[in-house]
């Protein structure tokens, strides 16, 4: 029986290998901009096909909404067209076609697409101490973490570490199992917004300083 | 003096020293959406946890409310309207909200980010609240980066016009 | 065999990119590319996520709504790494752009061989 989610997948992203070619081999840069916005959006259908909705959102709103205009500022203070080069560089194409020969093969042994045996569905990090894992860890509560009260939940809502209050279960990793990651994540977009300040902010100041406009 | 324009006819092509602020069509489109833009932005933040949202595309959405309207008005008005400082502060602030609601979990007795401490007896309401801090500082930190990020290349000491 | 389509695909984006990296000479075509490089990635780990059960039913969104108590839901925990990695990848082309743009200003040109050439005469002229 055929899996609904694969026939659509397939053609998507056949589309989305074909924009990927363009944006590598045009050369009109504002042409491979734009072509960059059409491959987000068209990665977001992928992802929107694939039931991960919030990973389609911020690609869609990230990929094709601040890269863009991220990019198109760039071609507005640098060039607009690349220079003209041979369109097939040999021995990079080679190179390429060996190892993507090579990664293929190596797909053998993955579990297909969907597959309910799949390990990630199954195994837990150090969830069976009979079997001798690489990382045993002590999955669980930190001893001095607050209890969980089960027995106080939202109503109609089930009964979890967060009395039904999350029901997304994604937002819910992101912000408390996996806060720490979130955490540092924020300080890296802070530190990409702190070396574009660095970087392109203080040449304004030097160039008005020596035209004058500035005491 | 454009007379040769008939007065009641929507040009969208530009002339050659023209703001995209002087065309009628692009004016009001921007200053009815803007609102709606920044509502929603607000709105994917607030919503994080009860379905697809959260702090980072929510801060997206936001930020994309600031940048329509320095693209259509120009940059130096968006600077005019909101301070630099702002952005700058905000870029900040987030990072530290985030930190700030790890360390009130440590001060209330738990260990780093353990967010049930901030309410002892129900600690999935605690949890809860933590969660939302946490996003409300997500969001003011990307849509300050995001905006700042704009307004460093559209930088008009040096743009010209290249073939 | 369609069921591999998904990793065959991811790589096949991942060495257009990598293409893209190191046969082209521009380097705002070498910063896009980087970016094409990154959402392979990304596909490969989602597509890891899907879920269905042996009787057929697709996995929904893991999202607990009134519509999806108890349905099977896709796993999670890739869809959050991932969200992760798409705002890393768009702050690294945020820097990636700043420093071409302060590479155009100081020698006035963004292809790879002018750039190495002036910085060769450069050397030269210094000894």
């Amino acid at each position: 029986m055929v899996n609904q989610v694969l026939v659509l997948d397939v053609f998507l992203l056949l589309l989305v290998a074909a924009t990927a070619i363009a944006v590598v081999t045009v050369r009109s840069l504002l042409s491979a901009t734009i072509l960059m916005g059409i491959y987000s959006l068209l990665m977001a259908l992928v992802w929107s096909n694939m039931h991960a909705l919030d990973v389609g959102f911020t690609e869609a709103s990230v990929g094709a909404g601040i890269s863009t205009i991220l990019l198109l500022g760039a071609l507005v203070l640098t060039k607009r067209f690349a220079k003209r080069e041979p369109i097939i560089h040999v021995p990079a194409l080679v190179i390429c076609v060996v190892t993507g020969l090579l990664l293929i093969y190596g797909t053998a042994d993955m579990p297909k697409f969907g597959d309910p045996n799949a390990p990630i569905h199954h195994l837990r990090v150090g969830q069976d101490p009979s079997k001798k894992s690489l990382l045993l860890q002590n999955v669980g509560k930190h001893p001095s973490a607050a209890p969980r009260d089960k027995g106080h939940a939202h109503e109609g809502h089930p009964d979890d570490d967060f009395n039904g209050h999350v029901p997304n279960t994604v937002t819910s990793l992101l912000a408390a199992y996996r806060g720490y990651d979130t955490m540092y994540e924020t300080t890296v977009i802070f530190t990409a917004g702190l070396s574009m300040l660095l970087l392109l902010r203080r040449r304004r100041d030097d160039d008005e300083i020596r035209e004058g406009r500035r005491s | 003096m454009r007379e040769h324009e008939p007065p009641d006819e929507v040009r969208t092509s530009m002339l050659p020293d023209e703001t995209m602020s002087q065309q009628t069509l692009v004016r009001v489109v921007a200053k009815m959406t803007i609102p709606f833009i920044l509502v929603l932005g607000i709105y994917v933040i607030l919503h994080g946890e009860l379905g697809p949202g959260g702090g980072f595309q929510g801060g997206v959405i936001l930020a994309a409310g600031f940048i329509l309207y320095g693209m259509v008005f120009g940059a130096d008005e968006l600077r005019r309207r909101i301070p630099t400082v702002v952005f700058d502060i905000g870029m900040a602030l987030g990072a530290l909200l985030y930190a700030g609601t790890g360390l009130a979990s440590l001060l209330a007795g738990g260990t780093f980010l353990d967010y049930g401490m901030l309410q002892p007896t129900h600690a999935g309401d605690g949890e809860a609240l933590g969660m939302t801090l946490v996003e409300y500082g997500v969001g003011i930190t990307v849509c300050s980066v995001m905006t700042t990020i704009y307004l460093m290349v559209s930088d008009p000491a040096d743009s010209k016009v290249e073939g | 065999m369609l069921g591999y389509f998904n990793y065959w695909l991811a790589y096949i984006i991942i060495l257009i990119g990598f293409y893209g990296v190191i046969a082209r000479r521009n380097l705002i075509k070498q910063a896009i590319a980087l970016g094409l490089f990154q959402t392979g990635v990304f596909l490969f780990f989602v597509t890891m996520g899907v879920y269905r059960t042996p009787d057929g039913t697709p996995g929904v969104a893991p999202v607990w709504t009134d519509a999806a108590k108890t349905g099977p839901f896709d796993n999670p925990l890739p869809h959050v790494l991932m969200l992760t990695a798409i705002v890393v990848s768009v702050s690294t082309l945020a820097v990636a752009v700043a420093i071409i743009v302060n590479i155009q200003r100081k020698y006035g040109t963004i292809e790879e061989d002018e750039i190495l050439e002036a910085d060769r005469e450069a050397y030269r002229k210094d000894r």
